[in-house]
């Protein structure tokens, strides 16, 4: 679906990714891991266009991601990040139904399929009638899916999309996504620092640290077979907590 | 940037389409800011009316150089004028010796004058009496001997050519406190013990009326100022009967019944309109069919014209200034320039930005227009730039990540997302356009400062507030009116509002 072919970007003389080589697979979840800084939402944000590489290139559905040719394949393309990005000044429906809308699409096609992807979002009816202003942050990641998948594109890409969330809601959505990527069979590109959320969705893991690739593979192989140091303390780390807790509770 | 001065230029040129030359029907009378000329005005429309052309009269336009410029572009046919200032003041430097030789001057310029009208309102130089008496002043080279008298002279005496600085090598005066001021404040000044010496005109009503004493010229340095009138030549062409139906003034006003109509209007608070229609009932036999405005109809004139003002220039004011401000947001570098720019323009002096664009637009609306225009520009400029360049980068991404297109962004996101800011910018613009439209005024555009300009004059505090009140209360209301829409117009989700809770 994406291949990425020697890319690197820096801001100014800092560099922040590469130069890296990656295959996203189609029809699959590759969740993007690794430390803050690593450069996962950097890589995230270069594959839908948002950054332009340095060098290498960046090609989607075997043509080549351009600043001319991005606008026009990136609607083939549904974009999540923390907060949701949902425009303030619109309602969670006209925040949904936006570039559908610029598109031509008319009411009534707009509202079937905005009911539909509510029922897959789990949004309750009246929501979608409110600013994002007076939705719950869950709520908010709800119809920030929705507006990203109101156009049925062919990739996901998220970016921390339950980062922001507390923990509680963020189990509960974390089922529900699941449970929809896999009813939608996309190819999803997530990025997470949380080794947890990763397991939970990963086909495919690519653990990334200071904008290269340490390794990638099932997340299985990750925790069972590190290659390198890093690798191993980035996963004990995550796990240190719950090894805690095990122990406090024993006899 | 050169678009946008061509866009610039292009409204600007809208504007001028609106108003500009005398019509070629009407024969337009001018007169300058003051009294006696509103009077010699008023006499002269009063003249040509009754020889049965339509004239109309556009009172107290400014000093000598707007007057001037005025008749040699044609925006009016002719004003009265006085010799002294034709050979000081608008062809200083030539050394005209005599009448024909100012004629032959004037000929040049497509313009012609009448005989004197029979009075020399010459400037003098004045003094309470008491105080005159008091130091033993009875001669302007008396005045050396006093080096530590408070002198203030009206603006137009401190840099003429026969004004201050001349007066001062003349008489070899020493005096260091110096400072100009409008001419009807002056008398104000001088009754409150503020000055102790100004510039007088020799028919000035006030001289008596304040008890001053006129101080005697010994060295001749005042030349003469006989009251005449300068009308264009053409005018012959297009209304023969108005020529002779001016020369009928000639010598007909002396000083004393000169400075008794002076009186009448400044002292007793006679509009000027009947002032003139009663000397020309009595001198010249006219029976003016003269128009009163009640003060009903003054105010719902004044109104209008303000509105006219403001409405036209801030229009074209949001128009321009939108899109620069969506420029400069967009194109850091070309922004700054945008921004200094207009921050320029905001550093003139509204007075002197009006006096600007008289060259351009002539007098009355359009140049008011064009000055309020730009004056309006900065606030909605930077405050579009401002709400732009404040939009969370995760929005415009957002929007980027859609695939909207950068035009579709700006219409339907990043606007609405700037519209508070640009809204609170063209409120700003519109009271600040709503105060410095009174000033308009000043070169003949109406509106509310027409009456605090003749209240000025005529020291007439009811006359004042009645241009003053209404600007005031317009301000309010614009403001109001403003933060009414901010709450109607702005998008529901911008408005401040308690976050809601619950369960997702």
């Amino acid at each position: 679906m994406f291949t990425l072919r020697g890319v690197r970007k820096s801001f100014g003389t800092v560099p922040a990714l590469g130069p890296l080589d990656l295959e996203i697979a189609p029809g699959r979840t590759t969740v993007v891991i690794g430390p803050s800084g690593c450069g996962k939402s950097t890589l995230l944000r270069l594959m839908i266009g948002l950054l332009t590489p340095d060098a290498g290139t960046v090609r989607f559905a075997d043509r080549p991601l351009t600043p001319d040719s991005a606008q026009a394949l990136r609607r083939r393309m549904g974009y999540v990040i923390q907060e949701g990005g949902l425009f303030p000044h619109l309602s969670a429906a006209a925040n949904v139904s936006l570039m559908a809308r610029w598109l031509g699409w008319d009411r009534l096609r707009c509202e079937a399929r905005m009911a539909e992807l509510a029922r897959l979002a789990h949004l309750p009816a009246d929501a979608l009638a409110r600013h994002p202003q007076a939705l719950s942050g869950g709520q908010r990641q709800r119809v920030a899916l929705m507006r990203a998948l109101m156009l049925d594109p062919e990739v996901l890409l998220l970016d921390e999309p339950l980062g922001a969330l507390d923990p509680m809601i963020r189990f509960d959505l974390q089922a529900e996504l699941r449970d929809i990527f896999r009813a939608l069979r996309k190819t999803v590109v997530m990025v997470t620092h949380d080794l947890g959320e990763a397991a939970h969705f990963a086909d495919h893991a690519v653990l990334l640290r200071e904008g290269s690739i340490v390794q990638q593979g099932p997340l299985g192989d990750l925790v069972d077979r590190p290659a390198d140091p890093f690798v191993e303390r980035f996963v004990t780390a995550q796990r240190a907590p719950l090894a805690a807790l095990d122990r406090s509770g024993a006899p | 940037m050169t678009a946008g001065r061509r866009f610039a230029l292009a409204v600007l040129a809208l504007l001028a389409l609106g108003g500009g030359r005398a019509e070629a029907t009407t024969a337009m009378v001018g007169s300058k800011a003051f009294t006696e000329s509103v009077i010699l005005g008023e006499i002269a429309a009063g003249l040509l009316r009754d020889a049965g052309i339509a004239a109309s009269h556009r009172r107290a336009l400014g000093g000598t150089r707007i007057l001037w410029q005025a008749l040699r572009t044609g925006e009016i046919d002719l004003y009265p004028e006085y010799t002294g200032t034709i050979a000081r003041e608008i062809f200083a430097g030539r050394d005209l010796g005599d009448a024909a030789a100012m004629r032959a001057a004037l000929a040049r310029d497509g313009i012609a004058m009448t005989l004197p009208l029979g009075f020399n309102n010459t400037y003098a130089i004045g003094m309470r009496a008491g105080t005159a008496e008091r130091l033993g002043i009875r001669t302007l080279g008396d005045l050396a001997r006093h080096p530590d008298l408070r002198f203030g002279f009206s603006n137009e005496f401190m840099d003429r050519g026969d004004g201050w600085p001349a007066l001062r090598r003349a008489y070899a005066l020493p005096q260091r406190s110096v400072r100009g001021l409008d001419h009807d404040l002056a008398y104000r000044a001088l009754a409150n013990g503020d000055i102790d010496v100004t510039d007088l005109y020799a028919t000035d009503a006030e001289i008596a009326y304040y008890g001053l004493k006129t101080l005697a010229d010994d060295r001749h340095h005042f030349p003469a100022y006989d009251a005449v009138v300068l009308y264009r030549t053409d005018l012959a062409r297009r209304h023969p009967a108005a020529v002779p139906a001016l020369r009928r003034l000639e010598g007909r006003i002396d000083a004393r019944r000169m400075a008794a109509m002076n009186a009448a209007a400044k002292i007793r608070r006679e509009p000027e309109a009947r002032v003139a229609a009663r000397f020309l009932a009595t001198a010249l036999d006219i029976s003016a069919t003269r128009v009163e405005e009640t003060r009903g109809e003054r105010l719902w004139r004044a109104t209008k014209e303000h509105l006219a003002l403001v409405a036209v220039s801030l229009a074209g004011a949001i128009a321009l200034a939108l899109p620069l401000g969506v420029v400069a947001a967009r194109r850091p570098r070309v922004g700054q320039a945008i921004l200094a720019a207009t921050g320029v323009v905001q550093t003139v002096p509204s007075l002197a930005l009006l006096v600007f664009m008289i060259p351009l637009f002539g007098i009355g609306g359009p140049p008011a227009v064009a000055a309020l225009f730009l004056y309006s520009l900065l606030p909605v400029v930077r405050n579009t730039h401002a709400g732009l360049a404040h939009i969370p980068p995760a929005l415009s991404e957002s929007a980027v990540a859609l695939g909207l297109p950068p035009a579709a962004r700006l219409r339907l996101v990043n606007l609405p997302l700037a519209a508070p800011s640009i809204l609170a910018g063209i409120k700003t613009s519109a009271v600040i356009n709503v105060g410095t439209a009174t000033l308009g005024a000043l070169i003949g555009a109406g509106g509310y400062g027409q009456a605090i300009l003749t209240g000025i004059r005529l020291d007439d505090l009811a006359l004042i507030l009645e241009g003053a009140v209404p600007a005031a209360l317009l301000a309010l209301l614009v403001q109001g009116a403003f933060e009414m829409a901010e709450r109607r117009l702005m998008p529901p989700g911008l408005r401040p509002r308690p976050v809601a809770g619950g369960t997702p």
